[in-house]
């Protein structure tokens, strides 16, 4: 396959950016679009061009570092993450426009790479138990009911790509927020944190720039792991009990 | 958003079941209007009711924009640099259309009181009783159709509202998420034709 490629390029945070065109050929339909990237980068760097950033780890779908938007849709044409599309999605003679992810809440680093350390603060506001460590408990002690258990693993599969940030026409985390809110809440695990952590993160969400929910539904069109809108209901239900029950977060 | 949209929207329906005070005669409509503001007399001051309802409704709407504004700001924010190609997946028109929609229908709302509430804006002037302001617009094919057209995007509005209400209020889940999206279309499409029967019926001669 012979691909026209149409790349952000932005050397550093400041500087103006500008899509660059570029001519990929003998793709393969079985290469993943990372390793069609690859080709693309050695291309540059044997004619002495600075390779294009882009940001990768496990290259397996689970670490959720490989967002980018690919001809408009958030990781590309297929619902799955970027490393995991491949080059059969797309056509000889296509052209393909490549961006990194645009949001207030994810400043720009490099040409593709953004910095997605505000999911990070988020977190860290509240996204965890607080349990003593040691020996794993015996898992039989807590029953869970299955309802539960399959919803929390369903919110639990969250990469923390950042898909639902790019997708969403307010730039808002909520499918984000919502995801690491409800899998905790919904375990006994998570219950004794429950109140404060739902405030705790919405907070330091509110805090990044990222927009406001107004239930649009892209994020969860483009979620390379399927997060439903349920979760966001989910998070307002939590959120409305907690400011009811006028919690006060925990320092 | 949620709270005030759904106050206005009790607001809506209250409005819509009215309006069909209109098929029994310009008697029993004006008569209606009459009693909106008589409510309660002489135990209460004239227009208690009325008076009530309108402080509510404008409540209502300044909230209503206020968050609208708010979550419009805030979308600017959050995308500061816009996408060079970016497509839609499955946003629908209505959810696309609520902010400029909302715009619409504020100019609609400030243009029908100046309309049917003040007659300032009506072919039959200030000096004309509700029934007869009422004919004499919706005898007029322009009026009719901005009428028509700002019930449709109403229609939407209340289409995506009601869905995001709900969410808002953290009362979906995936099994009630097919039933509530019928529910709001039916409720929109229902509550729209309510009132398109009205211009629909004067536009027919039906009422006259
Ligand atoms: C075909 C559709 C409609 C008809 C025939 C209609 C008719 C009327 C009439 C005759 C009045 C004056 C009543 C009186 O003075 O006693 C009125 C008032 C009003 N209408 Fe409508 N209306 C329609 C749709 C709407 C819609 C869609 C909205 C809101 C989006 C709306 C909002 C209002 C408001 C806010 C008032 C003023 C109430 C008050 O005085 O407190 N109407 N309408
Ligand atoms: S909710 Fe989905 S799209 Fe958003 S960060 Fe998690 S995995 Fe990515
Ligand atoms: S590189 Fe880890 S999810 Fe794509």
């Amino acid at each position: 396959m012979n691909l026209t490629l149409r790349v952000w390029r932005q050397p550093h945070p400041t500087a103006k950016g500008k899509m660059v065109t570029y001519k990929v050929s003998d793709v393969s339909p079985d290469m993943s679009f990372l390793e069609m990237l690859d080709v693309l980068n050695e291309q540059l760097i044997l004619s002495g061009d600075d390779p294009v950033a882009f940001d990768h780890d496990c290259r397996e779908g689970i670490c959720g570092s490989c967002g980018l938007m690919i001809n408009g849709y958030a990781h590309g044409p297929e619902q799955t993450t970027t490393c995991q599309l491949h080059m059969r999605s797309f056509k000889d003679g296509d052209e393909i426009d490549i961006e990194p992810w645009r949001s207030g809440g994810f400043p720009l680093i490099k040409d593709l790479v953004v910095d997605r350390s505000a999911f990070d603060r988020i977190i860290a506001s509240g996204g965890f138990i607080s349990a003593p460590t040691g020996t794993a408990p015996e898992a039989h002690a807590t029953p869970v009911p299955k309802k539960d258990s399959d919803a929390a693993f369903d919110a639990a599969t969250c990469i923390g790509c950042g898909a639902c940030v790019a997708a969403c026409p307010n730039g808002s985390a909520m499918l984000f927020t919502a995801a690491k809110v409800s899998h905790l809440g919904l375990l006994p695990q998570g219950q004794p944190e429950r109140d404060a952590r739902v405030i705790k993160m919405v907070a330091q969400q509110d805090a990044e720039d990222f927009g406001g929910c107004s239930n649009i539904g892209e994020c969860s069109a483009v979620c390379p792991k399927g997060i439903s809108m349920e979760t966001i209901s989910r998070l307002n239900h939590d959120l409305l009990g907690a400011l009811r029950a006028n919690a006060v977060p925990a320092s | 958003m949620a709270i005030s949209g759904i106050l206005m929207v009790l607001f809506l329906v209250a409005h819509a079941i009215g309006n069909l005070h209109v098929f029994q005669g310009a008697e029993s409509f004006n008569e209606y209007s009459e009693w909106l503001r008589e409510f309660g007399e002489p135990a209460l001051p004239h227009r208690t009711l009325l008076t009530l309802i309108e402080i509510g409704l404008l409540v209502s709407v300044v909230a209503h924009m206020w968050s609208a504004f708010s979550l419009w700001r805030q979308a600017k924010r959050a995308r500061p640099v816009a996408y060079v190609t970016k497509k839609r997946v499955q946003q629908s028109y209505a959810s696309r259309t609520l902010r400029w929609g909302g715009v619409i229908i504020l100019l609609f709302i400030i243009w029908h009181l100046l309309d049917m509430t003040f007659g300032a804006v009506n072919p039959d002037g200030t000096d004309s009783t509700p029934y007869d302001r009422l004919v004499a617009s919706f005898e007029n094919p322009f009026i009719t159709a901005f009428y028509v057209l700002a019930l449709v995007l109403l229609g939407m509005h209340l289409r995506h509202g009601i869905f995001s209400a709900a969410q808002t209020l953290g009362q979906t889940n995936k099994r009630r998420e097919r039933l509530l999206n019928i529910t709001a279309t039916t409720f929109a499409t229902g509550l729209i034709a309510l009132y398109l029967v009205t211009p629909v019926a004067v536009a027919l001669d039906f009422v006259n």
